[in-house]
């Protein structure tokens, strides 16, 4: 597979489009499972591995009724490609780097469905939506893991449902994250107060990647924290219930933001524009908080011309691998500011937006 | 941001809620995170109980794994610790999930009786035991039974 032919598409979780997508960037969902008589990775050895890898390879490859999914052996990959799978969400950072042996990802063209193999489980399924879209993504993924498990043999136990290797996700295997867009209530302070009566319904809040700083860009995954017990239907109603009450407290905010301050948020979006379109050098942090001010913008009816999906390109494109790969060349840390820099300012200028 | 116990980035962020609307801020990486998380269930699970019988030193005997291994990592070794560690898992998983038993969907293969079900639990921890200890000719009459009872379904 050549990952480079990948570049120039948005991938389905950042296409902009969906339900509620003023607020909802994407719904993802995942289900860990684990074959019935191997030991789980972390346990099992090279070969172990490599025969994991070659059964869940074959299932998935006659699997029916599924999208197709081509296999890409993750050991073999060099460290850019992996990160760039990475960054467009396909592979956790532990698959990249973290793990060894024999470990990879299976996903379509789309880039809707992916299935991690030798992770901390040796399945890991996922299913990307853009938009609110917690019931589609359910319906997709229940197909593709009945797909699997006409082929496979998973660890289940009749108490504690599907056997995973860390306790905190037996049961379902289910995780699902909804990644929200809240700038307004970052900007009036409002967001810890949420994130407060969250954590008290065993929500989990965390940053866009799971990386470093919370406000990375205003953007947040709120997820649910329990796997057993309930059933599938009743976690994504609790988490839909929850991403309801976001979604008011956010537009409330932006309504409260336009109607006490419209001019001075018209003025921080034209800045945004103005420091992306002329910047010589600029962190991916900075571009980050920069488009959440632009995305903002848009959705506010502050500026005109850029439709939200070009947003979500400089997003994806100003990304450290991505960025490489779009230049072609190995850059450090310095010279990839000046190649964003270089990137932004030339996309802008096309575009038109900084006039 | 830095996890607060190690070098690594914060990628969970806590917040206790302790008495008299006071809140307590932790930020840490997913590994310190999933040890804290250990840590404070196992004080809960562990209060009223006695601490004389330590069960670190059990060994799962499909895979090897010693408790104490699982109590350090958080990671347990195979599907069967499930069984060999039940009694100490049992309350784990109250305090993580408020529950633990499994609500939810189940594969559609395999067999549906619970003597059924126990028969395959064992078989196929009798393979991962045979394999381990390199009795092949045992391994091979196991993978037919196993196969044999999966196809029920």
């Amino acid at each position: 597979m050549n990952l480079d032919s990948l570049l120039q598409n948005l991938g389905e979780w950042l296409r902009g489009t969906g339900a509620e997508s003023d607020v909802v960037v994407s719904t993802r969902i995942r289900l860990a499972r684990n074959l019935a008589d191997v030991p789980f990775t972390t346990r099992a050895s090279p070969a172990q591995k490599g025969e994991i890898e070659g059964r869940v390879r074959e299932a998935i490859a006659r699997a029916d009724h599924t999208p197709k999914l081509d296999y890409l052996s993750v050991a073999g990959l060099p460290p850019l490609d992996r990160l760039f799978l990475v960054e467009r969400q396909l592979i956790s950072r532990e698959l990249a780097n973290a793990l060894d042996g024999p470990r990879g990802v299976a996903f379509d063209p789309r880039e809707s469905v992916s299935v991690m193999v030798n992770e901390e489980d040796h399945l890991r399924i996922q299913v990307m939506r853009s938009g609110l879209a917690l019931d589609e993504a359910w319906d997709t993924i229940d197909k593709v893991d009945d797909a699997l498990e006409a082929r496979l043999s998973y660890a289940y136990h009749e108490r504690f449902g599907y056997l995973t290797a860390c306790p905190t996700n037996v049961g379902t295997g289910l995780r699902a994250s909804v990644m929200l867009h809240l700038p307004a209530l970052g900007i009036t302070k409002e967001i810890e107060k949420l994130f407060r009566s969250l954590q008290k319904i065993n929500l989990v809040v965390r940053g866009l990647y799971g990386e470093g700083s919370r406000a990375s860009g205003d953007l947040y995954q709120i997820s649910n924290q329990v796997t057993l017990g309930k059933d599938e239907h009743t976690l994504l109603v609790e988490i839909r219930e929850v991403i309801d009450v976001a979604l008011k407290y956010e537009r409330r905010a932006r309504q409260a933001l336009l109607k006490e301050r419209r001019q001075a948020e018209q003025d921080r979006v034209a800045r945004a524009i103005g420091t992306l379109g002329s910047a010589t050098m600029i962190t991916s942090e900075e571009t980050m908080e920069l488009l959440s001010a632009v995305r903002l913008g848009i959705h506010l009816n502050l500026i005109g011309d850029l439709p939200p999906t070009t947003v979500n390109q400089l997003f994806i494109h100003s990304q450290a691998a991505h960025l490489q790969k779009l230049t072609g060349q190995v850059l450090d840390g310095e010279e990839r500011n000046a190649a964003r820099a270089k990137y932004l300012r030339n996309r802008l200028r096309d575009l038109g937006a900084n006039k | 941001m830095k996890c607060q116990r190690c070098s690594k980035p914060a990628t969970l962020h806590i917040t206790e809620v302790l008495p008299h609307d006071k809140f307590d801020e932790l930020h840490l990486c997913e590994e310190c995170a999933k040890k804290y998380l250990y840590a404070s269930a196992g004080k809960k699970a562990g209060k009223g109980g006695g601490e004389m019988d330590d069960p670190g030193g059990k060994v799962c005997e499909a895979c090897g794994l010693k408790f104490v291994e699982f109590r350090n990592s958080g990671r347990l070794g195979c599907p069967h610790d499930y069984d060999s560690f039940r009694d100490e898992l049992v309350p784990l998983l109250e305090s993580i999930h408020g529950d633990a038993k499994h609500a939810g969907k189940g594969p559609r293969r395999g067999p549906k009786g619970k003597a059924d079900q126990h028969e395959l639990a064992h078989a196929r921890r009798q393979l991962q035991k045979a394999i381990t200890d390199e009795d092949y000719e045992a391994a091979a009459k196991l993978r037919d039974k196993i196969k044999r009872l999966e196809d029920q379904g």
